[in-house]
């Protein structure tokens, strides 16, 4: 389990993250919510540590993540994968060399176990022989899933995806969605995903969190963030009219 | 304010790029794509600069000697001392500067806004050190041996250029070669150029390195360091000279 703990971020006199507290469950697809600008992508990169917290605590199962200098923290990000929003493939390697390279970096595995391995992952995300493309040759549905199959290379126990299914026709998000779901429950892995995608969230999100002005604004599930009768929450979910038709059907239905 | 800011960035940086590499076999690999990438592929450049600028210094030092009273082979000893002393070290390190320093900004600061640093970071691997350490330590290998490949080229583009012209013979430019030789220039010249390899390398990696923003902000970051390596260089070059030759 990932716990933050009243964590606060400021970029200059912007303050960004104000006492946020907030957990996320092993095993589950925990989502982070919210509109643009609230601070959902600086929360991601304040409990990975790509940003600094000016103040609170982010640990990873009992460990203070926080307390730690960059080389402890290091040995944390080994057990991390985190899917980016432009997906961050390396573009001078191939699909293969992509996958491999957490695996050359950090195992003594050889080659043909290597191999095995980024093949396996490559299976799992269905992209079985495209080991030998370049991320440029890819489409942008099948860089999220080779970024996929990059962050499960190494088995983690954490994985992070940052708006998986910005930029992707509906057809390819639902695919995305589903294999972030089948991913988190078949590895037991802590999954945090950022997401503006409403669908997503009604599909995949165990525990919803909503950030609104730099806060945990609500938490709960995928159903009762439909039965909530918290304003910003329904003016979040419900902005387009084609939600705002399902819910009166819902509440004619009730 | 900023400046002193950025100074003090850059000695932290310094100080990451430093730290043992996370496999030696990785390093070792990077290290030697990073010679092709910086040392063998600025051969061809290297190679037409110095034999213009060997043939062009041949050229204007005997268009100058107007004196009787000056020996013919001072073309081949003017030649040979502003080769060694300052054109190979230094002017082809200001031209390198441009082709390796803003290849370097521009890669690495591509690497930052398309958040492929941020990947690194997040896998746990030590950018900086995975990034810019194979490559200032390919430069500081392979530059003294481009500094030597460019001095035997320019002193050869100088005695085609005055054989061709009829300016002089063969015996004289070579006997101007070897007048008063002082074999601790060659020392100077290399030195300067392992300071240079430097400078040009880790000013350009800090400024592709922190680049914020998108394409434009790469665009700056690469035409900064381009712009402060050069400036770098012509410092380091007069304290190096002071230090070194007085």
């Amino acid at each position: 389990m990932i716990e933050v703990k009243n964590i606060n971020k400021s970029f200059g006199s912007n303050k960004i993250l104000k006492d946020l507290s907030a957990s996320f469950q092993t095993g589950k697809v925990n989502m982070i919510i919210g509109q643009s600008g609230q601070g959902k992508s600086v929360l991601a990169k304040c409990i990975v540590g790509l940003h600094e917290v000016d103040e609170g605590v982010v640990s990873y199962d009992g460990r203070n993540f926080s307390e730690l200098d960059n080389f402890q923290r290091r040995e944390i990000r080994k057990e991390i994968g985190m899917l980016f929003q432009g997906s961050a493939l390396f573009d001078s390697m191939t699909v293969e060399e992509n996958i491999m390279f957490p695996l050359k970096m950090f195992t003594d595995m050889s080659k043909k176990e290597m191999l095995e391995r980024v093949n396996f992952c490559l299976d799992r995300v269905n992209l079985s022989g495209k080991n030998k493309l370049l991320p440029a040759e890819c489409s942008g549905g099948m860089q999220k899933r080779i970024g996929i199959a990059r962050a499960i290379a190494m088995k983690p126990k954490y994985l992070f995806c940052d708006e998986p299914n910005s930029g992707l026709d509906p057809r390819t998000s639902i695919v995305i969605d589903n294999l972030i779901k089948e991913i988190t429950y078949e590895f037991n892995i802590t999954t945090v995903v950022i997401s503006h995608d409403m669908n997503s969230v009604i599909e995949i999100g165990d525990n919803i969190i909503f950030i609104h002005e730099g806060q945990n604004w609500w938490n709960g599930d995928r159903n009762s963030i439909i039965k909530t009768d918290n304003k910003e929450i329904n003016d979040f979910v419900y902005a387009s009219e084609f939600m705002g038709r399902i819910k009166l059907l819902m509440q004619k239905n009730l | 304010m900023k400046v002193l800011v950025n100074i003090g960035k850059y000695f932290m940086m310094l100080g990451i790029v430093f730290s043992k590499p996370e496999k030696w076999k990785i390093f070792r690999v990077r290290l030697f794509n990073e010679i092709e990438a910086i040392g063998i592929k600025s051969l061809p450049i290297v190679t037409i600069l110095s034999v213009f600028m060997g043939a062009v210094i041949s050229l204007q030092t005997a268009s100058n000697m107007d004196s009787p009273l000056l020996p013919e082979y001072t073309i081949g000893f003017i030649t040979r001392s502003s080769t060694i002393l300052e054109f190979s070290p230094t002017i082809l390190s200001l031209i390198l500067a441009g082709k390796i320093g803003s290849n370097i900004a521009s890669e690495i600061g591509t690497m930052r806004v398309t958040e492929q640093i941020d990947a690194l970071e997040t896998m746990g691997v030590n950018s900086l050190s995975y990034l810019v350490l194979p490559k200032l330590s390919a430069a500081v290998l392979f530059f003294p041996i481009i500094t030597i490949y460019s001095i035997v080229l320019s002193l050869i583009g100088g005695w085609i250029a005055i054989i061709s012209s009829n300016l002089s013979t063969t015996e004289t430019y070579v006997l101007g070669l070897r007048s008063f030789f002082v074999l601790g220039n060659i020392g100077y010249a290399l030195v300067k150029t392992v300071v240079f390899a430097f400078v040009i390398v880790s000013i350009s990696s800090f400024y592709g390195y922190y680049t914020k923003g998108g394409a434009l902000d790469v665009g700056r970051s690469s035409t900064q360091a381009v712009v402060i390596s050069s400036i770098v260089i012509l410092i380091c070059n007069f304290f190096l000279t002071q230090m070194i030759l007085l």
